[in-house]
């Protein structure tokens, strides 16, 4: 797995890389309290990119912005190279159509079962037989790990990490080229996260899909991020490489990555490849 | 900007080389496609029936997915099960990759079994049965849980929740006056105004006064207050308390040593049965009122003469008829409300369906009760 972590590890300077997300001086603001204050951020092509910062910092909320589901103050949000204010409906449509998302509480449809739910976005959008959609489902179910006797079921029937599995099955429904991910690693346990992991190294890999990914997961920003971003104060206070984030001396980075739990992790780290370990 | 939008639709084409049948895949093998995926992929299979091995080459395609990988590998288990041997051929790593992720074995999801229609209609019926006399079971236990609840608090009168309580009376009360006071104004207007009409014929207009009078008081007052309290708050007690079940809010204060019914149930249920009253009276003025103004209005009969006439028409005990019955009215829009919500499951389906037993359910046991209390005054001449 950290074979092809490290083989699709890219420096972030390339600068022929396509730019999937662009987001420049963005502005959210709840009343007086502003979250995001002129935040800039890039995501390329085929990337992996984690996205960290402390809890309530805004990272859901740059998700939700970025998929136009907030109002912004002021700045402006590019995505396949468009701009999502300028797009008329119907190709917003259309541009909705290549993302898939996983939100963090996985907000599957709750009068739904997880079978229907996985065909929702495929029935509303694609023209295609009902036996198709179920094998569809099916398969969809399988790579999430879930058992298929998991698709008949009600959302309100599952586990918490099974509810997980099943909205990323539905955020895969349509193939998507660009996913977003909200935690979703968090409400796992060590085994199913590290299978997620492999998941989504695996179609990042065969799909060239390109994944913003908010995590607290540090084994996932070693096994799969090609690169990290974190948040703090409503900007981006550091992004690139996990060793530029490692080597870095801003203090939050130094405290996320070097507290007791990084530095347990990145001590292993560092032994199982033979490495030093990062000043 | 090339993207992947534009890509071309899957295509194929053939080649009979000795033995073996080469199939070669061009295009984008995407669900974007749609059915062209579906269709091309049919293709594949009736291509390489009849021959005796099948080389599907892969080397061209230009895009590929799951949907198109998981098509690609049903049809060539189409074609192994028809007695060919299909192979892939030259695929690209990542391709490949797909091709492998995708190679489940899909199992037919189990169809419902067909049923005889008179069978279903009779299982149906009795399910139904079944179903509200266990619903009247429960209803009777939940009420003893509230009666129960009732005399706890009154024992530990600290476990009283005060402001909770004042809370839902202005919720429920003083927030539902001016759509009270409208309905029965104009209710109040319109009787006025067939009375009026009717009796004239007869010459006894004056006595459309002992008409609203009495119906109002009696009947019409507590009748239409109830009911709108049905559809406004106890919908609105059924949509809270169920959607709390729903966050697993209600386990949350069970596990605390909380109980539910004294917490959540009993405040809004009193809240009610102080709140109704209240309104009927609020509602008999405001149906007098528009009868008075009517009266004046359409039937010559100055406010003066209203008021004598009405003074006539009416005793204590005719205002008193409609107050009583309010609180029971109030008890049970309550206990149905608060119990449905209760009941309620985890999807938001659930909570709908909940919410329209509930009111549909409050309003028909009001008329009911309305019914009985109606018997009852009868059969003591009060
Ligand atoms: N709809 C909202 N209204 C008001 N404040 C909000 C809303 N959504 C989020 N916030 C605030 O924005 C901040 C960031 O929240 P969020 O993005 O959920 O944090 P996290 O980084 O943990 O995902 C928090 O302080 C939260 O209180
Ligand atoms: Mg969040």
């Amino acid at each position: 797995m950290s074979d092809h972590a490290n083989a699709a590890r890219q420096p972030a300077t390339n600068s022929i890389k396509e730019i999937v997300i662009s987001v420049r001086g963005l502005v959210v603001q709840f009343g007086e309290h502003r979250v995001m204050d002129g935040l800039d951020l890039d995501v390329f092509r085929g990337e992996v990119l984690g996205f960290v910062g402390g809890s309530g910092q805004g990272k859901s909320v740059l998700m939700r912005a970025i998929l136009g589901l907030l109002r912004k103050r002021a700045g402006v949000i590019r995505l396949f190279g468009q701009d999502r204010d300028a797009l008329p409906p119907r190709q917003l449509r259309a541009l909705e159509q290549r993302w898939g998302v996983l939100f963090q509480n996985g907000a599957l449809f709750s009068s739904l079962t997880v079978r229907q739910n996985i065909q929702m976005p495929m029935r509303e959008n694609r023209n295609i037989s009902q036996r198709f959609m179920d094998d569809l489902a099916m398969l969809k179910l399988d790579l999430v790990g879930l058992p298929p006797d998991s698709a008949d079921k009600l959302p309100a029937e599952l586990s918490g990490g099974m509810v997980k599995r099943a909205a990323l099955a539905r955020a895969l429904a349509l193939d998507p080229e660009l996913l977003f991910l909200d935690e979703p690693t968090s409400g796992l346990d060590p085994i199913g996260a590290a299978e997620f992991d492999e998941l989504i190294g695996t179609l990042q890999k065969t799909l060239g899909l390109t994944v913003f990914m908010v995590t607290h997961d540090l084994d996932s920003l070693y096994s799969i991020c090609d690169r990290v971003a974190a948040l703090a104060g409503g900007k981006v206070i550091g992004a690139g490489s996990m060793q530029d984030m490692l080597a870095s001396d801003e203090p939050w980075l130094r405290a996320y990555f070097h507290g007791t739990r990084g530095s347990r992790l990145i001590g292993s780290l560092g032994r199982r490849m033979g490495g030093r370990e990062p000043a | 900007m090339a993207t992947k939008i534009e890509a071309e639709p899957p295509e194929l084409t053939r080649r009979e080389s000795g033995d073996i049948r080469r199939i070669v895949l061009t295009g984008g093998w995407l669900l974007r496609a749609s059915r062209a995926l579906e269709r091309k992929a049919d293709e594949i299979v009736s291509q390489g029936r009849g021959a005796r091995a099948v080389v599907i080459d892969m080397s061209a395609i230009a895009n590929l997915d799951t949907a198109g990988a998981l098509a690609l590998n049903r049809a060539r288990n189409e074609l192994i099960r028809a007695g060919v041997a299909a192979s892939f051929e030259d695929a690209r790593p990542e391709h490949q990759m797909l091709i492998k992720e995708t190679a489940i074995e899909i199992l037919p999801p189990p169809r419902a079994k067909p049923t005889n229609l008179f069978v279903d209609l009779l299982a149906d019926l009795g399910l139904s049965v079944v179903g509200a006399l266990r619903e009247y079971y429960r209803g009777t236990g939940f009420l003893g849980e509230f009666v129960a609840a009732i005399g706890h608090i009154l024992l530990r009168p600290r476990l009283f929740r005060g402001t909770s309580l004042v809370y839902q009376i202005e919720m429920f009360g003083f927030r539902s006056i001016p759509i009270i006071v409208l309905i029965n104004l104009a209710v109040g207007a319109i009787v006025a105004q067939q009375g009026i009409f009717q009796l004239a014929r007869f010459g006894a207009t004056t006595y459309a006064v002992d008409l609203i009078g009495i119906l109002v008081l009696r009947e019409l007052g507590v009748l239409l207050t109830s009911i709108m309290i049905a559809g406004r708050s106890g919908s609105a007690i059924t949509a809270e308390i169920g959607s709390m079940k729903m966050r697993e809010e209600i386990d949350a204060l069970r596990v605390m040593g909380l109980s539910p019914i004294e917490v959540l149930v009993v405040p809004r249920v009193l809240a009610l049965m102080v709140a109704l009253p209240l309104l009927t009276f609020i509602a008999d003025m405001a149906a007098l009122f528009g009868g008075l103004l009517v009266s004046w209005g359409y039937g010559d009969i100055s406010p003066t003469t209203f008021l004598v006439l009405l003074k006539d028409a009416i005793g204590v005990n005719t205002f008193l008829v409609g107050l009583i019955k309010a609180p029971f009215m109030a008890l049970i829009i309550g206990l149905i409300s608060t119990q449905d919500g209760l009941a309620t499951l985890g999807s938001a389906e659930s909570l709908g369906r909940q919410v329209t037993a509930a009111v549909v359910k409050s309003i028909f046991m009001v008329i009911i009760l309305d019914g009985l209390f109606a018997m009852f005054f009868a059969a003591i001449h009060y």
